[in-house]
């Protein structure tokens, strides 16, 4: 009894130390929240400075966040929001629900950044993942035209699955429908999610599924394994690029706008690469971990303006479903 | 209280329907409520509404259908490992459903083993992807509930009835026209009724198995009005669509399976004197057995590698998702014991539905829905684990119906009139007659409750923050960061721990009976 006394009156205090410290909600995926992203790292490394707690709240993937934002609106408890991407950045303007942001610097992205309300944190390249002793296909054309078979991801549920579905479009406009038509025979089946698709090719259920290029990166580092390659397509290669954004309501301004500083900062963007397993918005002093040289750097970067890919999206995914639905 | 002709007092179990309607009811209105004029109903969703009627109609006839010989097979047969079998064929319904899917492709997939066996012979591997795919998978969720529900028919039919029929020599046809024939008349709608329901509201082993966008149904496009549209009127009226399609389900399966029970018996061990031939019942156990087993092994064979380094983290998930199956067995309980005594009666058609409507709503409804009722009283999120247990409790109300009420019933045939002349009414019979006599119903109903619960990601991931994870979330989250071997390992822990709540809890209910 006398120890449940004491715990619970050490359970009222460290509330209370707690309580008197501000807090600051960022709502984000989540695998970014889960022991194995950069969640737990990024919350003891902001909390040393900021003097404040910082509570991260994970909803599933990027569009769930996005909607459980439109679902709470202006009361939401949501200080910052982290883990929009590009395609999701018309919608979640739309809304008016985001605020303009004071971060100035120089990003290492291979595309013009100057967005006023949402901040790049980190980014990738879409790309079939192979086995390296598998012949792969060099793009979109020559996939079609052989026996290489497939997984991809479904648009209307997953985010790179809607990333994939824009990368034709982007390469091949008009012509998408025809792609489509092509690859039908090469696909073996289109997954919910990310994770079924990558569980299933580790499997050997298909030669290629689609991820990202950092992909091979994780099992180099990890697993110390360089067995898998990402195919390098000459159309190029379509990016995501992940974004933060300070919410208009939130009731900490300044707080909000020292974490979307302190997410472009040495600290945090050196936590992405081998926990998010993607590129870094600002390659960090100590450049990237070992393992990152040998991945394959795309000669041309694609990605659609944000109201551009709102406005393609509907058509192309017509498209899409008109080809494979045969 | 006059003019009552049976002993349960049926308020209990009203209340009890009233709030599950109401939770499901209440969740959809919420979001229509919320919602602005959007997209109305289109081609495409015609498309999805016919491939989900097709693929649900058709799982749900082959699963029972298959079900008949299996279950026959195991009533007319004793041999050692058989309450083994029984408790494992439990087993693939209790499994996440993305490692479900990889387990079935490992063996029926491209590279799957059978592919590669056919391999062997100079075959070309099998091919999955299709309709046939989404029934396959189907069939291998769904055939061991049927089974299960089905076998308990049969051993509810007093012993005394096939006392009497082997006495007059009946052979193995009257013995079928006479006795098992009006028990699968009573059984079976129900059973089709829970399997349709079921399938239809399935989504991501639809898209998978079916081989792309010609599998789509309902769910996934209520998923997408969610997520990607953010159309919540879209949402409402197709997920009223998948209630008015199971609710006329339910509906129909409660007018066909009305029927008299066997009578009273004396409660005696069950021996059986017919039994056809024992080669016929020896295939149709094996091929079951085979075909719900070899998945199960791949889930093992893959999970032994990463369960010796599993994150303790993932252990911890383990302890909150027992916890949580533990809540959700007891909510579960608490409802359908009075709606199952209630049903007994005969005359409260409307506790029948409203029990099925479970497996109808779709967990992101009711998440979305309950977050919206909620948030303005108190932070969704500190309730992650009650609300989770809840809706657990919601969804396994279904089946746990299914297994108490064709034994209430026969219990409230049999003794309700003995009880009435002795003035044993109301709480009375309930926690004296009823409750003693269903004991390994409730044992088996507890048993599949807790398991469900354990294996379902349910609305957890509505309500989840860093620290509240439940064991099934932790999977997908090692899954999302490349871990698959170590996901892998902690599917194996959940796999074990499942079966060990469900054979413990089932075993309890019928420690005495034979089984």
């Amino acid at each position: 009894m006398k120890h449940l006394l004491f715990a619970a009156g050490l359970l009222c205090a460290t509330s209370a130390i707690a309580a008197d410290k501000p807090q600051l909600t960022v709502y984000t995926y989540d695998s970014f929240v889960s022991d194995w992203g950069p969640g737990p790292q990024v919350k003891e490394a902001f909390e040393a400075v900021c003097n404040c707690e910082l509570n991260l709240v994970g909803i599933e993937d990027g569009a769930a966040l996005l909607s459980r934002i439109r679902l709470e609106g202006e009361n939401s408890d949501a200080d910052i929001v982290l883990g929009l991407d590009t395609n999701l950045i018309a919608a979640a303007k739309e809304t008016g629900l985001f605020a303009p942001h004071s971060v100035r610097t120089e990003y290492a992205l291979p595309i013009e950044w100057n967005d006023e309300t949402f901040v790049p944190y980190d980014w990738g390249y879409f790309a079939f993942v192979h086995n390296k002793d598998a012949e792969a296909p060099g793009n979109f054309r020559e996939l079609a035209e052989s026996d290489t078979k497939i997984l991809i991801q479904d648009p209307r549920s997953s985010t790179p699955g809607l990333g994939l579905l824009l990368w034709v479009k982007a390469v091949y406009g008009d012509e998408a429908s025809a792609i489509w038509e092509g690859l039908s025979d090469n696909i073996v089946t289109v997954t919910k999610g990310w994770s079924e698709a990558y569980g299933l090719f580790l499997e050997g259920e298909a030669d290629m599924v689609l991820s990202y290029t950092t992909s091979p990166a994780y099992h180099l580092i990890a697993e110390d394994d360089a067995s898998k390659a990402a195919a390098a397509f000459d159309e190029g290669h379509y990016m995501q690029v992940e974004v933060a954004a300070k919410m208009a309501g939130t009731d900490q301004p300044e707080l909000a706008d020292q974490f979307l500083e302190f997410m472009t900062s040495d600290v945090f963007q050196s936590i992405i690469p081998t926990t998010n397993w993607m590129y870094p918005a600002i390659t960090p002093e100590g450049g990237l971990p070992k393992g990152f040289e040998t991945l394959h750097t795309p000669e041309k970067s694609l990605l659609l303006g944000a109201d551009e890919a709102a406005k393609v999206r509907e058509e192309a995914l017509a498209e899409w479903l008109g080809a494979l639905s045969q | 209280m006059a003019g009552r002709t049976q002993p349960v007092n049926p308020f209990p179990g009203i209340a009890s329907a009233a709030v599950v309607a109401a939770l499901i009811l209440g969740t959809l209105a919420a979001i229509a409520l919320r919602a602005e004029a959007g997209q109305g109903f289109g081609p495409a969703d015609w498309a999805a509404l016919r491939f989900t009627l097709t693929q649900a109609v058709l799982s749900a006839l082959i699963s029972a259908g298959l079900a008949i010989p299996v279950a026959r097979a195991l009533a007319r047969r004793r041999f050692p490992g058989r309450s083994v079998l029984i408790a494992l064929l439990g087993a693939p319904f209790i499994l996440p459903v993305i490692v479900a899917i990889i387990g079935l492709l490992q063996v029926f997939g491209r590279a799957g083993w059978i592919s590669d066996a056919f391999g062997l012979f100079g075959l070309p591997p099998i091919r999955i992807y299709g309709l046939h795919g989404v029934v396959l998978a189907h069939v291998f969720f769904n055939l061991p509930l049927a089974t299960r529900l089905i076998l308990q028919g049969w051993q509810e039919v007093p012993s005394e009835r096939f006392r009497l029929a082997a006495q007059l020599g009946c052979d193995e046809r009257s013995m079928f026209r006479l006795i098992e024939l009006p028990m699968l008349a009573r059984i079976l709608p129900g059973v089709l009724a829970v399997i349709f329901a079921i399938c239809l509201t399935s989504f991501a082993v639809a898209l998978t198995l079916g081989g792309g966008p010609r599998a789509t149904t309902i769910e996934l496009a209520i998923y997408q009005a969610f997520t990607y549209d953010f159309d919540l009127s879209r949402a409402a009226m197709l997920s009223a669509l998948q209630l008015v399609l199971t609710t006329a389900a339910a509906y129909a399966a409660l007018k066909l399976s009305r029927g008299d029970g066997f009578g009273a018996g004396l409660d005696r061990a069950i021996r059986r004197w017919d039994g056809g031939k024992p080669i016929v019942d020896t295939i149709w156990i094996a091929i079951a057995s085979v075909f719900l087993l070899l998945p199960l092994m791949s889930v093992v064979i893959s999970g032994l590698v990463g369960l010796a380094s599993l994150p303790v983290v993932v252990v911890q998930a383990a302890m909150t998702s027992l916890a949580v199956a533990a809540l959700s067995t007891f909510v579960l309980l608490l409802m359908a014991l009075p709606m199952a005594a209630t049903i007994a009666t005969g005359r409260y058609g409307f506790v029948d539905v409203s029990g099925i409507l479970g497996l109808a709503a779709s967990p992101l409804v009711i998440g979305t829905g309950l977050f919206i009722v909620l948030r303005p009283l108190v932070d969704p999120t500190s309730l992650a684990l009650p609300v989770t247990a809840l809706v657990n409790a919601v969804m396994a109300l279904p089946f746990a119906l299914r297994i108490l009420v064709p034994a209430a019933r026969d219990v409230v045939q049999r003794h309700g009139r003995l009880a009435l002349s002795l003035n044993m009414e109301g709480r009375v019979f309930f926690s004296r007659i009823l409750i003693p006599r269903m004991r390994p119903q409730i044992g088996f109903a507890a048993g599949l409750a807790a398991a469900l619960s354990m294996g379902d990601l349910g609305v957890i991931t509505f309500f989840a923050n860093a620290e509240t994870a439940t064991l099934p979330l932790q999977i997908y989250r090692l899954m999302g960061a490349y871990q698959m071997q170590a996901a892998a390992g902690g599917a194996l822990l959940l796999l074990v721990l499942s079966m060990t709540v469900f054979w413990l809890l089932d075993r309890g209910g019928r420690w005495h009976a034979e089984a």
